[in-house]
């Protein structure tokens, strides 16, 4: 009876995770449309069942029924593997992920560890989508991109540096565990504000959406793409803000520690108020001209995540 | 970094903003009355077609959508045996009813005119004329104009004298 409960408890665990991961990313597509409406005095798509939350549906039926095209110019198996090749690492992520105390895929020691590995094989994929469509513009974008996530990744990961020095462990549920006292967004404010500002440039979110850039560059890295393997790029999108909210809220808010309502709940208000900010950035923010995004990144980002590591590791020196 | 911030906040505020999207097959917006809709053929306050069929309102046509055929009553009077306007071309611009000495052809508050076969969007006469006025409750062509006509000779229009007698030597 207990093998039996050993094999069922982590499928249903695994299959929770993906459905979730996924129905929160097609959802995430309807928020994302009603919250930008909400800031711009309009309504957003309320026609559609309650809400218009069946619009998601609707998106969905017609992009099945896309024809799956490769352009006659494309290099046709790179191009068919790349969004795969991006989707894949951004959803193994969400593996590593302690949701509450008892619910995780992996509870690996080194969660953090792969989750920025995982984020910098991405980049593979934007890479590999803008080479293989074979246009200009679709270069551009991948290129962009590679430069784009490279270097916000190396901040990205010092920025979380000061929280694995305070928790002593690369163990998501550990960190989690370690903030029972106090959230470390307290201790770490400089080195969320730098994690928030990478995770919105890992995830190709405005302002930081030069790959795509559809003022400039038609549609960057994904303007050859089209049907499935479109929505494959538009879901890895979400499933990339919920990823960065989810750790977020994880590493610096306390995960699912909160008073009366349970572990879950808290992970997902938390999570939610997260994936509000990100729309609410790309309600508010033009994009940057791209020598700033760099210099921006390059100049300004990657001192103050390299002092809050000094310091970090100073005071905890001093402490000791 | 702070403008970042109360830029955000701002534009967060505008979530208890009024709507300015009119949900409109429920809700409708105020069309003004010169409002340039589906175009109507009117008659005079006593019931007769106002069109003379000039040709006017077809040569005035950026997209030539107006085509119509003049004929004759038993009184002389001019009237249009068809008349028609295919609404799959026309660009409502309104210069028709600019162009009209009658104003016979008017341009209404109404746009709400899709179909699902394009060859419905061609109006034909008996699709075009109302039974009122339009526009113009009290405006009647024939009792303004000079001409002579079926049952008015010339000079007896409203406000119009006799005409000039040229063969005629008083002053």
């Amino acid at each position: 009876m207990s093998e039996l409960r050993n094999i069922i408890v982590p499928l249903i665990t695994v299959f929770g995770v993906i459905i979730i991961a996924m129905s929160m990313a097609a959802g995430l597509i309807w928020l994302e449309r009603r919250l930008l409406a909400l800031w711009q005095d309009r309504y957003g798509p309320n026609r559609v069942g309650p809400f218009g939350l069946l619009q998601v549906l609707a998106d969905l039926i017609k992009i099945i029924s896309k024809e799956d095209w490769v352009p006659p110019f494309a290099d046709a198996a790179v191009f068919v593997v790349a969004p795969a090749a991006m989707f894949i690492p951004t959803l193994l992520t969400f593996a590593v992920i302690s949701y509450t105390p008892g619910i995780a895929v992996a509870d690996l020691n080194i969660g953090l560890l792969f989750f920025l590995a995982m984020s910098s094989l991405t980049v593979y994929g934007v890479v590999l989508a803008g080479w293989a469509s074979d246009s200009k513009y679709s270069l551009l974008g991948g290129m962009r991109a590679a430069a784009q996530m490279l270097s916000y990744e190396v901040f990205m990961s010092l920025s979380l540096m000061g929280v694995v020095m305070l928790a002593g462990s690369f163990d998501l549920r550990q960190i989690v565990e370690a903030q029972r006292g106090l959230w470390y967004v307290v201790p770490q404010f400089p080195g969320m504000l730098i994690f928030l500002t990478a995770g919105v440039a890992e995830t190709r979110r405005l302002p930081f959406d030069l790959p795509e850039a559809e003022g400039e560059l038609v549609a960057g890295f994904h303007a050859e793409y089209s049907g499935m393997k479109f929505a494959l790029f538009f879901i890895e999108e979400y499933l990339g803000i919920t990823l960065i909210s989810v750790l977020v809220s994880v590493l610096f808010f306390g995960g699912w520690l909160g008073p009366l309502l349970p572990p879950l709940a808290w992970l997902a208000i938390k999570t939610m108020f997260f994936i509000s900010l990100f729309i609410l950035l790309r309600a508010t923010f033009p994009r940057p001209r791209y020598d700033q995004l760099m210099s921006f990144g390059w100049k300004a980002m990657l001192p103050l995540a390299l002092a809050n590591l000094v310091v970090t590791g100073g005071i905890i020196l001093a402490a000791r | 970094m702070i403008s970042l911030l109360i830029s955000m906040w701002q534009v967060f505020l505008h979530a208890f903003r009024r709507r300015v999207t009119i949900q409109y097959p429920e809700r409708t917006d105020y069309l003004p009355p010169r409002w340039r809709g589906r175009i109507i053929l009117s008659r005079d306050p006593d019931g007769e077609e106002r069109c003379v069929a000039c040709y006017l309102c077809a040569a005035a046509c950026p997209v030539d959508c107006i085509s119509l055929q003049a004929t004759e009553d038993a009184r002389g009077r001019r009237y249009p045996a068809s008349f028609r306007i295919n609404f799959s071309r026309c660009i409502f611009c309104g210069y028709c009813e600019e162009a009209c000495p009658t104003d016979a052809i008017q341009l209404t508050p109404d746009f709400e005119m899709c179909e699902y076969d394009r060859q419905n969007l061609v109006y034909e006469k008996e699709d075009l004329l109302i039974s009122g006025p339009g526009k113009y409750h009290d405006y009647n062509f024939y009792r303004v104009a000079g001409i002579s006509i079926g049952g008015k000779d010339k000079g007896e229009a409203e406000r119009e004298s006799p005409p000039v007698d040229p063969l005629g030597l008083l002053p």
